[in-house]
């Protein structure tokens, strides 16, 4: 449990990508099966643990904490299991210095009953130091919150195997805690068998073009389909077991049983996840509110109905049809998805373009606006995993760019250590400016010094790491997106903001308007 | 206590001693100051007339100036001064520290300072001074403060070092007081190499060196010889106000530790910007805090700078009598 708590304590403040997968690896390597498997498991969610409530912990410490002293110490610390694992007394008799293994901490809160278990954590809380605490609070609670994903969790252990981390999402799905054949294969073995029905295969991807270098290539070569603002997902349905895969691999069917429904075939399907009503496509914003939930309501499912919009065919009936040029997948696919007779599920039409101007004609004027972009695929490619450069282009619409003005800017870590690099910007509403989003990338390494030197000499006020600064610096804010949120006092949630320019020449009077971007928000929702 | 009257009053300056008419750690210049350690918040400069230890007076000259007070008198024994008898005793809190010791015909007072039970290799182990008002910082007075065996907090510094190899870290650090024990308990681990230090850090430290605190190799940050690759897999230290200067730019990637009893609250290393945060305090945690309460068993206890609400609400628990002291201008987020 030691190792397990050190490593959720460092990664919990460790905000760098690539120092994450470091950390992940490197426990990897020191910690042996099957505590490192339980520990992936974990971060992965794929640990199944009776659900600890806030409830069942506040009543235990309220059997040994005044509740008075209780209070103010949660209001210092603000986060409950923090508090807990703070404050638990050590009991009269201190523990052993023994190190409580996380293979039986994990046991036990799988197979003690309702009754027991009150019984069963105070114990432990005993057992355990203020840190090893937390980090089982936070097993036991279920809610890890490091700040690491599921996919970087795995990618940490592709990083120690040497492999491709679509090596290992392709078997994930069949594999189960704490994964000693997985762990065997990383570390040299044999690949495991991937028994389980309905696997995930690697997707294709596309890389980013445009105009300028599309125009070498022969348009003849070549289709284009529209590229739909939803979720790139995998439909796998096999002998009965339906999936719904993200791109990454991750199991979101879940959220969406109206479509697994559906998925009355025997193959692979790979299309966009989207809400439709008849011919009506919902704005990603609408798909948002199905996702990542456990359960979703009637009513949701009524308002928000899940559809499927083809683009390829890996599988069908038995056949893998990887293999052939695309052409051919798209014949076998139209066919396919013509069987099902279902209006909910179907396929994404071919533009017709006679050359790039053409094209770049039709993408300048969707017919929809939930399009966002053009994809452009080889005749002849094959369908492969991964991210290859050539076969699959997207050429995505322009961005969205508002200028907006500088108000708060944050330090960043490592190599910006020092420097003043995440910035939350702001446009005006009536005489006010009103944040609404925060960038941390898109400009060089230039203009970051530029910004850094500009937050400490125009500094009005400081809230611990973060500075308020006067609001006088106009910048170009790059966009993909915009959604309605009522998190935001503005309202609005950006997609994918970035700097992508100073703008050193237009006073902050200028910057745009809040009721700018009101316009470009999508329809309001039914 | 009867009809005496009181031994300490508060005024807005600080705490103040009618029968001997001096201040004890004045916030604003005083005639007489008392001084229990040199951090800056309890010893400030231009007080007419200091008394405190040797060191802590060295330690102020060092920081204001020799010319920080008008005069100044080294503590030793017994001392009368007016109607009242003081005295110094260790507090182990920072080289130099001391609790202050008052009594002046009535009850016997100790002021505590800041003051720590855990040992600190830099200074003189904290005693326990019999009193009937005994004066305590609160500075970690809940009881979600525990600060852990500073020894497991050091290894966690060795280990990212040894995690991260071409990665500077940087230490923030007190400069007086916790950057010392940083590099104390560095040594103690086995760091034997080079410790790289802010300028502002180099008097302070050769202090403790002349008074026989072993700090090892003590090398500037700021070598303009040295180039940013050359600080891969080195441990700088520096005040934590760096943090928020350029300063930091000129080594490797950095990783941001911090050597505080504050980082065992996640909220508020986050606050920091922290990348490593390590629980090295020099200051009594709530076991150790109530502990000295119970051990000290006096009549009464005044709580001073810090979370004074839980400990006069633990004291309440006990049976025990306790009243805050609302004193201003004591910091508690330099510890």
């Amino acid at each position: 449990m030691r190792d397990f708590a050190a490593l959720l304590e460092r990664l919990a403040f460790t905000p760098q990508r690539n120092a994450k997968l470091r950390l992940l690896a490197q426990y990897f390597a020191a910690v042996p099966d099957p505590e490192r498997g339980l520990a992936l498991a974990a971060l992965t969610g794929d640990l199944k643990l009776r659900a600890v409530t806030p409830s069942l912990l506040r009543g235990l410490v309220a059997e040994r904490v005044d509740p008075e002293l209780f209070a103010i110490s949660y209001d210092f610390v603000g986060d409950l299991a923090e508090t807990i694992a703070l404050i638990w007394p050590d009991p009269e008799t201190p523990p052993n210095d023994t190190d409580l293994p996380l293979p039986q901490l994990v046991a036990e809160l799988q197979t003690t009953g309702k009754a027991g278990l009150p019984g069963l954590i105070a114990a432990r809380l005993d057992a355990l130091n203020p840190s090893e605490r937390y980090a089982y609070l936070k097993l036991a609670t279920g809610a890890m919150r490091v700040g690491v994903s599921a996919r970087l969790a795995r990618a940490a252990l592709a990083e120690y195997g040497g492999l491709q981390l679509i090596e290992i999402e392709e078997i994930w799905h069949g594999l189960t805690p704490p994964y000693l054949d997985l762990f065997a294969w990383v570390e040299g073995g044999a690949r495991p068998e991937a028994a389980a029905l309905a696997p995930f295969r690697p997707v294709m991807l596309s890389t980013a073009t445009d105009l300028d270098a599309l125009r070498p290539l022969d348009p003849a070569d070549y289709v284009a389909e529209w590229k739909w603002d939803g979720i790139r997902v995998q439909a796998v349905s096999d002998q009965g077991r339906r999936r719904l895969y993200s791109r990454t691999g991750e199991d979101i069917g879940a959220a969406f049983p109206d479509l697994l429904d559906r998925l009355d075939f025997e193959g692979v399907i790979d299309g966009e996840l989207l809400v439709r009503r008849g011919d009506a496509v919902g704005t990603f914003g609408e798909l948002q509110q199905r996702l990542n939930r456990k359960t979703v309501s009637k009513k949701l499912l009524e308002t928000h109905p899940a559809g499927l919009r083809a683009y390829d065919l890996l599988i069908w009936q038995g056949e893998d049809l990887r293999a052939l040029p695309f052409a051919e997948r798209r014949a076998r696919l139209e066919a396919a998805i013509a069987s099902l007779g279902d209006p909910q599920i179907d396929t994404s039409a071919l533009l017709d373009f006679g050359d790039w101007d053409g094209l770049a004609a039709l993408r300048a004027a969707p017919p929809d606006p939930v399009i966002e972009g053009v994809m452009i695929k080889r005749r002849d490619s094959p369908y492969l995993a991964g991210r290859m450069k050539g076969p699959w282009f997207k050429w995505k619409r322009d961005p969205l760019v508002i200028d907006a003005v500088l108000l708060y800017a944050q330090r960043g870590h490592g190599k910006r250590s020092g420097y003043y690099s995440d910035f939350t910007f702001g446009v005006w509403d009536g005489n006010e400016l009103v944040p609404v989003g925060k960038a941390y990338f898109g400009f060089t390494d230039e203009e970051l010094r530029a910004l850094d030197r500009f937050v400490r000499g125009n500094t009005i006020e400081r809230f611990g790491p973060v500075r308020a600064v006067k609001p006088v610096k106009v910048v170009e804010v790059a966009f993909e997106g915009l959604n309605r949120s009522g998190r935001h006092k503005s309202g609005v949630a950006m997609r994918f903001p970035r700097i992508s320019r100073i703008r050193d020449d237009k006073p902050a009077a200028e910057a745009d308007r809040i009721e700018t971007l009101r316009a470009l928000l999508p329809a309001e929702a039914p | 206590m009867g009809a005496t009257r009181a031994p300490l009053i508060q005024r807005p300056e600080g705490l103040y001693c009618p029968g001997g008419d001096f201040h004890i750690d004045p916030t604003q210049p005083v005639d007489r100051a008392l001084i229990t350690h040199a951090h800056a918040d309890h010893a400030r400069a231009g007080h007419g007339a200091v008394l405190a230890t040797r060191q802590t007076l060295d330690l102020m000259a060092i920081r204001y100036g020799e010319d920080f007070t008008a005069s100044r008198q080294i503590a030793e024994g017994r001392m009368r001064i007016g109607e009242a008898e003081v005295s110094f005793h260790p507090a182990g809190h920072i080289l130099g520290s001391a609790q202050i010791a008052v009594q002046a015909g009535g009850p016997r007072v100790t002021v505590s300072g800041d003051y720590a039970r855990v040992a600190n290799p830099s200074c003189a182990p904290w005693e326990p001074v019999p009193c009937d008002i005994f004066v305590t910082e609160a500075t970690f007075g809940l009881p979600v403060f525990h600060h852990p065996d500073p020894a497991t907090e050091t290894q966690k510094l060795l280990a990212s070092v040894a995690a991260f190899p071409e990665r500077a870290h940087i230490v923030g650090a007190y400069s007086l007081g916790k950057s010392q024990r940083v590099m104390m308990l560095l040594r103690e681990a086995g760091w034997d190499g080079p410790i790289y230090i802010h300028g502002s850090l180099e008097r302070l430290s050769a202090y403790h060196i002349a008074e026989g605190v072993p700090l090892g190799d003590l090398r500037p940050a700021t070598d303009n010889s040295l180039k940013k690759a050359d600080f891969a897999g080195q441990i700088v230290i520096a005040p934590p106000s760096v943090f928020e200067s350029t300063w930091a730019q000129r080594f490797p990637d950095p990783v941001l530790a911090f050597a505080s009893g504050w980082m065992s609250v996640r909220a508020r290393a986050r606050q920091r910007g922290v990348e490593l945060p390590l629980v090295i305090s020099d200051h009594v945690d709530w076991a150790d805090l109530t502990r000295t309460i119970t051990e000290l068993d006096p009549a009464e206890t005044w709580v001073t700078h810090g979370r004074e609400d839980a400990v006069i609400r633990w004291c309440e628990l006990q049976g025990r009598a306790a009243r805050p002291l609302h004193l201003a201008g004591y910091e508690d987020e330099a510890e």
